[in-house]
């Protein structure tokens, strides 16, 4: 009896074709997978950010194609008392604006923490400054602040007669920047107080039962429980908040377009002003790409000074 | 006044009949036409023309802006699409067309467009010349706005201008002593103290607006012989007389209604139609707002319109935002271009429109002064003679980028805002705005 052996499973599979080979390939899988993204980022954001830091050092008008003047922009600025008047407003809006809306947002993160009846709906009325666009908000602001026909106005003169006449609070510089910094805070506490819930929901409400077992007061119990445990997530709210309010522009554009007399322009209505109203691409660019190192700053200072571990982990343990 | 006219009416009626009926005038003038033999433009074969123009202040101007286009079209076979912008678009929308060199064959802009993008247009002598000999000549400011500087080459062709002068309350004036503003700095100063002492007080932007804030400070430093520019292009805005201006303004500025600093373009329509103030400065809309209002149509009536007031300068100092149509060179049709523009000019076209914007535009040429929209309302008249001026943004230079980036940038509009509150002394507020100026001029 002759026994004839079958051939084997492996020999009758077709060999993979060369595109199923390539596809095996990890480092080429990889690069595809990988390739829309980086191609979207590219297009639209590596091309137009680096447009605008190439703009930055020529001397380009709307309507004129400019050539390279190195750095003769920036030295403008720095003689400039308008774009140091924007820097420092740009600080001070950021400073003041940012405290505020931490301080406040915080507080009503801490009050939305609590069990309460309707929780949810109250938590979504908080969302509604924030989900308003801006401009709908910053007339509404504007109308508020008007010089004739203001609503505060009209209540401490017409109603409450506290006041013999308006305030005027868009028609001088000082009312001015904090009429928009309120209005800034406003907009921008649901965000904050939104995010710090979300990071307020997370802590182990053991921790908590433990401390008060402990005898700790609220106050300890926010220092030493729900304050080092939000650290990280504020490091992340702040950063981004940081970032927001430097970088705003509908508030003030709409509100003041960065009068009276510029002492209301941030760096981005004035890189607006000068680069697309009044022509100058160059040297808006120039204001523009000047943001970035205070952004830099501002960001690694909030991510570094929040986020150390020992801040949560006791000052002894490295 | 009734407006409420459909295409359809516009194209069925004609649109002489439409623009009647939008302005309730007749019309009783005839227009004054030279028998001058018209350029010689055939159009390209297939042609099409694409325009951008800015938006309507009416809605007639509309409607008889496209019924005229749609009779060009049946007269030449050229379909013509015509696209309204936003007003604070078209500048962009005009940059991006001449740099690109693709987009519309023809833009309607502002005033100094076509100075700013003049290499990327077409030459519009021939239409603007014959156009000039039939219609009784341009005027001073379609000239200004129309030519290129030192050169007799026309670069765009004025459609129209609006004026800002006076606007008051008859009444008001009346109960302070006065049948209307005095011509001269000392009297219109002693108008604003009583208006104030009266409750009824004067106001006049002072903050970031485009038309009304450029608008007061142009006419303070003219009414003062002062100017941001000489006939050459020189900076000459730190000057005595702008010193003279500023110092003025100081005593001024106390007699406004609190706030103006932080005006905009529409501020000062509010606090006049409030009742708030008495005197201010705009364009023919505040008028007709009023008018239109039952609610304010009482303030309408005690409303006068009167030229900005002199002062040192030997003619009212007011410009006028101008509408300036230029056609590009990257347009495959350029004569057939020229040849939509030239048609809208004529008569048969363009004193409807006139007429049909009920006086927000003024006529560029002379002879368009006999339209009947100047023979309607009285109180609009005054408006009809606005391209008169020899003022001008820029005035007394030559016009270019620079003199519309003064304006946008809000140069001359700071100044004055500083001295007023004190934020500047008049002379470190004029070397301020040379400095900002001689930034924007330093390639001029």
């Amino acid at each position: 009896m002759s026994v004839t052996t079958l051939p084997s499973r492996r020999t009758l599979q077709r060999q993979p074709g060369w595109l199923v080979r390539l596809f095996d390939y990890k480092p080429f899988l990889i690069t595809v997978c990988l390739a829309p993204a980086i191609g979207l980022l590219a297009v639209f954001l590596t091309y137009p950010l680096g447009l605008g830091v190439w703009l930055a050092f020529t001397d380009t008008t709307i309507g004129r194609r400019g050539v390279f003047v190195g750095f003769e922009n920036f030295q403008y600025l720095l003689s400039d008392p308008l774009w140091w008047n924007a820097v420092f407003y740009s600080i001070v809006y950021t400073g003041i604006a940012t405290f505020g809306k931490f301080a406040l947002g915080f507080w009503l993160a801490l009050l939305l923490n609590n069990h309460f009846p309707f929780k949810s709906l109250l938590r979504a009325i908080v969302l509604l400054p924030w989900i308003v666009p801006t401009v709908l908000s910053a007339l509404a602001f504007w109308w508020i602040y008007d010089p004739q026909f203001s609503i505060i106005s009209y209540l401490l003169v017409d109603v409450l007669h506290i006041r013999t006449h308006n305030i005027d609070f868009l028609g001088t510089p000082w009312p001015a920047r904090f009429s928009l910094i309120a209005a800034n805070i406003w907009r921008g506490i649901p965000f904050v107080a939104i995010s710090l819930l979300a990071g307020l929901q997370t802590i182990s409400p053991s921790l908590y039962e433990a401390a008060m077992l402990d005898g700790a007061t609220a106050w300890q119990r926010f220092r030493y429980i729900t304050f080092p445990m939000m650290l990280p997530i504020l490091a992340i709210v702040m950063t981004f908040s940081i970032i927001f309010t430097f970088t705003d522009f509908q508030l003030v554009y709409a509100i003041t377009r960065g009068g009276p007399v510029n002492s209301t322009h941030l760096l981005a209505t004035l890189a607006f002003q000068r680069g697309i109203a009044g022509g100058e691409l160059g040297e808006g660019a120039a204001i523009a790409v000047s943001m970035i190192p205070f952004l830099v700053f501002a960001t690694l200072f909030s991510y570094f000074g929040l986020a150390r571990r020992k801040w949560q982990q006791g000052e002894s343990n490295d | 006044m009734k407006n409420d006219i459909t295409r359809r009416d516009a194209l069925v009626l004609g649109v002489s009949a439409a623009a009647l009926a939008a302005t309730g005038t007749s019309a009783r003038a005839e227009i004054k036409v030279a028998d001058v033999p018209a350029p010689a433009l055939p159009i390209e074969k297939g042609a099409t023309l694409r325009m951008l123009r800015p938006v309507r202040f009416v809605p007639a101007d509309e409607e008889v802006f496209r019924a005229n286009a749609a009779n060009f079209t049946a007269k030449t076979g050229v379909e013509v699409k015509v696209d309204f912008v936003g007003w604070e678009d078209i500048n962009q929308q005009t940059a991006v067309t001449s740099n690109s060199g693709a987009g519309p064959d023809i833009i309607i802009g502002f005033g100094d467009a076509p100075h700013i993008y003049v290499d990327k247009l077409v030459e519009l002598t021939d239409v603007a010349d014959y156009i000039g000999k039939r219609y009784g000549g341009w005027l001073a400011l379609a000239k200004k706005y129309g030519m290129k500087g030192k050169s007799n080459a026309w670069i765009g062709l004025p459609f129209g201008a609006s004026g800002g002068p006076l606007v008051y309350r008859k009444s008001i004036l009346k109960s302070v002593g006065f049948d209307r503003v005095p011509e001269d700095h000392a009297g219109f100063l002693d108008l604003c103290k009583k208006l104030q002492a009266a409750g009824k007080p004067a106001g006049f932007a002072l903050g970031n607006a485009v038309g009304d804030g450029n608008g007061f400070a142009s006419w303070l430093l003219w009414s003062h012989n002062a100017s941001l520019l000489d006939e050459e292009g020189n900076v000459i805005i730190n000057s005595k007389e702008t010193i003279a201006a500023l110092k003025y303004l100081k005593e001024l500025y106390p007699t406004f209604i609190a706030g103006t600093p932080s005006w905009n373009d529409v501020s000062n329509n509010r606090a006049y139609s409030s009742g708030e103030i008495a005197l201010t400065a705009n364009g023919v809309s505040l008028y007709f707002s009023l008018k239109k209002d039952p609610a304010t149509a009482a303030i309408a009536e005690d409303t006068e319109h009167q030229l900005l007031i002199k002062g040192l300068a030997p003619v009212s100092p007011m410009s006028g935002l101008t509408l300036n149509a230029m056609v590009f060179k990257h347009s495959p049709y350029p004569n057939a271009a020229k040849a939509f523009l030239q048609f809208m000019l004529e008569k048969e076209q363009y004193e409807p429109w006139l007429n049909a914007n009920s006086g927000y535009w003024a006529q560029p040429l002379a002879a368009y002064a006999d339209a009947a929209v100047w023979s309607g309302d009285p109180k609009v008249a005054i408006f009809k003679d606005t391209m008169k001026s020899n003022y001008y943004n820029g005035y007394k230079g030559p016009i270019s980028t620079a003199t519309g980036a003064v304006n946008a940038d809000y140069v001359l509009v700071q100044m004055c805002a500083s001295v007023a509150t004190d934020a500047a002394t008049p002379e470190a507020a004029a070397a301020e705005a040379e400095r900002r100026a001689k930034r924007y001029f330093r390639r001029s």
